[in-house]
């Protein structure tokens, strides 16, 4: 109900015999009424409803001004590569961000009606809402970070796959020339010379720093040798201070532990093994030769550093998860008060009657919620069009053009160096345009609601 | 919150003889055993949600009590297994930063104004628009419901050029004034829909007595409606506070709020986490403060924005 129509001030008496003093009081009561509404109307209409005008005309002219070029602006908007990009990721966010946004509030509104400490649970979902786009992007530009000892995501992501795979001991490590070993293709190294049971093969590496060796590392020492066993060490071939000889184990010189070892005939593997704390390795038991002695890949392989959260592919959903965390309490709280409004008894009975509580949800819960839903939906949407900060914010600046939206390409356009006013007002006309069913869908609201 | 959780839904007695009495429709212990398991399911999986939500923020508070190599060296967790190595020094620091102390103050000399000159004005027009009588109000008013949703976008190019002509931009004041224009739509519609539900006769009695409508909007008006009031001002304070686009445009460099002098040293992302870290808690510790000390009104105030 509203008061549109029921305050009406009492109004003259009809027949145009109203005294003269009715009259000079209802003129005098109009003109309290402007002078209360006037100063917030005057500065909506100089610096709202102006704006509106004034940024429709000028989007027909060029970025000088001087020009009238029609709708070449809202046709560059749809051509221009950056402009493309933007129009294309704000359709990204428009279609996920609030759909998302409403399932996720709806489902955890739901379930907070099932514990005992919802309150809690709300207040700390929600309170991300109180906080500037500016603070949320710096705190997801941490939590992105692709350094796995600075963004918690990656160090995530690196301790699940190192839980599933063996990361490599010697990134890096490679022969010095080419003299002992050859690379093998895809990273590995090959011993150069032939090996035979009875004979030792020393495979000395470089490109290590001493510091990065494992600390059970030993002086290197070469397995006994044996006739009936392939034998060998794998050492660093460096001297910190220098001296020594390249292409000889050294007393100072240490083993290379846990390098797997590979013992191939013909090309193909027949035995593995892994060399001990002073770098020796040994395949007993090996018939006669020739064999080939390998490195494999796995020891060379660089550590596995996570996912490039921030690099070109992911900027844009990985912005949109930052969204979520701000927005998620929004549409949750709202959700959850409408499932409070809701007819208890409805439920309860459909409970009797044997309803399993994916049914409730289903065929209750949600029909009944719609107009709530829709309300947090269209509200996101509006919202995820205007998003600038946020993009601004987390996107690294090599590649904010890959997570470009629309608001943040007006911004550029017409501020930030592009200094092209007659685009940037196009692009201001065109969020407008797209809020207008909203505008319209409030309005219809607003007057039935006041019939 | 004002939102209420469902109401505990009664316990089903315990039957009397065992399931012989039970009766029908009553769960089975084993259907109940479900129930409890999948309540536990529930309670495990919002605590991880609730973890999650929380990591974030824990992450910017951690990485903004360790020093510049601490945070080059480790991941902020570390400094959960040794506490010992934190430090108020980055918040000193920063604090003793003349920039970032003015940057603080500008945001509190921008916020506070553009608050109370929104709520002033859109508490008079919004008796105007649901009490006064004046010409073409029921369709101005509908004009001001169509200016919800303009995004400010569409502002920043001719107000910009408007206060070039006036001498206002780059000034405090005009920042002020921008925010104070597109938060009017929504202050407005808010009071006006509050003040409206003001019963008729309260205010007729008041006219009676002959008290003037400036009276009668000072005396009876303005504290009928305050709750409405807190819940604007806490919003339209928290939206003015947390502001960048529209400072990165109107405030000149002496008028720049935190959230602008912050956001020039993202270039650096990653050298400078010791100043970018305590700057953003610095500039989350006041909305976060009137957050938990308003919650009812910021919640409320949100919920009657979700047109906005």
């Amino acid at each position: 109900m509203s008061a549109l129509t029921r305050n009406k001030v009492p109004s003259a008496p009809a027949g145009g015999t109203a005294p003269a003093a009715v009259r000079r009081r209802s003129r005098r009561a109009r003109v309290t009424a402007i002078a209360f509404a006037l100063p917030a109307l005057a500065l909506l209409g100089a610096l709202v409803g102006y704006p509106i005008l004034f940024s429709v005309g000028r989007s027909l002219f060029d970025a000088s001004g001087d020009r009238f070029v029609g709708l070449d602006n809202y046709q560059e908007m749809f051509t221009d590569p950056a402009s493309l990009k933007a129009v294309r990721n704000t359709a990204i966010w428009v279609v996920a961000a609030p759909a998302v946004l409403t399932g996720v509030g709806l489902v955890l509104a739901v379930l907070t009606e099932k514990i005992r400490w919802a309150t809690a649970f709300k207040l700390l979902i929600f309170m991300p809402m109180a906080v500037s786009f500016l603070a949320a992007g710096i705190t997801f530009r941490l939590v992105y970070d692709q350094d796995p000892q600075r963004g918690v995501m990656n160090a995530v992501a690196v301790a699940v796959h190192d839980a599933f795979n063996d990361s490599s001991a010697y990134p890096g490590a490679r022969p010095r020339g080419t003299d002992v070993m050859k690379e093998s293709g895809n990273g590995g190294f090959q011993a150069v010379a032939q090996a035979e049971p009875g004979k030792d093969v020393t495979l000395g590496l470089v490109g290590l720093p001493p510091a990065s060796l494992p600390q059970q590392a030993r002086p290197a020492a070469p397995a006994q040798v044996s006739d009936d066993a392939v034998t060998g060490v794998v050492y660093l071939d460096f001297v910190p201070g220098g001296g020594g000889t390249p292409g000889a184990v050294d007393p100072q010189e240490r083993g290379l532990p846990q390098m797997a070892v590979e013992l191939t005939k013909g090309g193909e593997v027949v035995a593995t093994t892994t060399t001990g704390d002073d770098g020796s390795f040994r395949f007993p038991d090996a018939g006669d030769g020739p064999y080939g002695v390998r490195l494999p890949p796995k020891n060379f392989a660089e550590p596995y550093t996570g996912i490039d959260w921030l690099g070109p592919t992911l900027v844009t959903p990985a912005i949109i998860g930052a969204y979520l965390w701000i927005w998620t309490g929004f549409s949750m709280v709202l959700i959850g008060a409408g499932l409070s409004s809701l007819p208890r008894e409805t439920l309860e009975a459909a409970r009797m009657d044997g309803a399993s509580e994916w049914q409730i949800f289903r065929r209750i819960t949600v029909p009944l919620l719609a107009p709530v839903l829709g309300v947090v939906f269209v509200t996101l949407v509006i919202n995820v069009m205007k998003v600038f900060d946020l993009v601004y914010i987390i996107a690294p600046g090599p590649v904010q053009e890959e997570a470009n939206v629309l608001a943040l390409q007006m911004w550029l356009v017409s501020f930030g160096g592009g200094n092209n006013q007659g685009l940037g007002s196009a692009i201001g006309v065109v969020l407008l345009l797209l809020v207008l069913p909203v505008m319209a869908l409030n309005i219809r609201r607003f007057r039935r609601s006041s019939r | 919150m004002t939102v209420q959780t469902a109401a505990p839904r009664p316990a089903p007695p315990t039957p009397p003889g065992g399931p012989a009495g039970r009766a029908p429709g009553r769960p089975s212990p084993a259907a109940r055993l479900v129930a409890v398991l999948r309540g536990g399911l529930v309670q495990v999986l919002l605590t991880v949600v609730a973890l999650v939500w929380l990591t974030p923020t824990a992450g910017l508070f951690v990485s903004s009590l360790r020093d510049a190599d601490d945070n080059a060296g480790s991941g902020w967790w570390s400094a959960l297994v040794h506490p010992g190595s934190l430090t108020f020094d980055n918040y000193s620091a920063i604090l003793g930063d003349s920039g970032i102390t003015q940057a603080f103050w500008n945001t509190v000399l921008i916020s506070v104004p553009a608050t109370a000159a929104v709520v002033v004005l859109a508490a008079l027009a919004g008796y105007a628009f649901a009490w006064l009588e004046f010409p073409g109000r029921d369709w101005v008013f509908l004009v001001v419901v169509g200016m919800l949703v303009v995004p400010v976008q569409i502002g920043l190019l001719p107000v910009a050029r408007l206060f070039g002509a006036v001498g206002l931009f780059g000034t405090t004041a005009g920042v002020v004034l921008f925010h104070v224009a597109y938060g009017l739509p929504f202050a407005i519609f808010l009071l006006r829909n509050y003040f409206a539900e003001i019963p008729r006769e309260m205010l007729e009695a008041a006219r009676m007595d002959g008290g003037s409508e400036w009276t009668i909007f000072r005396k009876l008006v303005l504290p009928v409606g305050r709750p409405a009031i807190a819940s604007l001002a806490i919003f339209q304070f928290l939206w003015v506070w947390n502001d960048m686009l529209v400072a990165l445009i109107f405030a000149g460099s002496d008028a720049q709020p935190l959230t602008v002098a912050l956001q020039s040293q993202m270039r650096q992302f990653g050298a400078n986490i010791d100043v970018l870290a305590p700057g953003a808690f610095l500039s989350l510790i006041v909305p976060l403060a009137v957050f938990f000390a308003f919650q009812r009104h910021f919640v409320e105030g949100v919920m009657a924005g979700s047109v906005k």
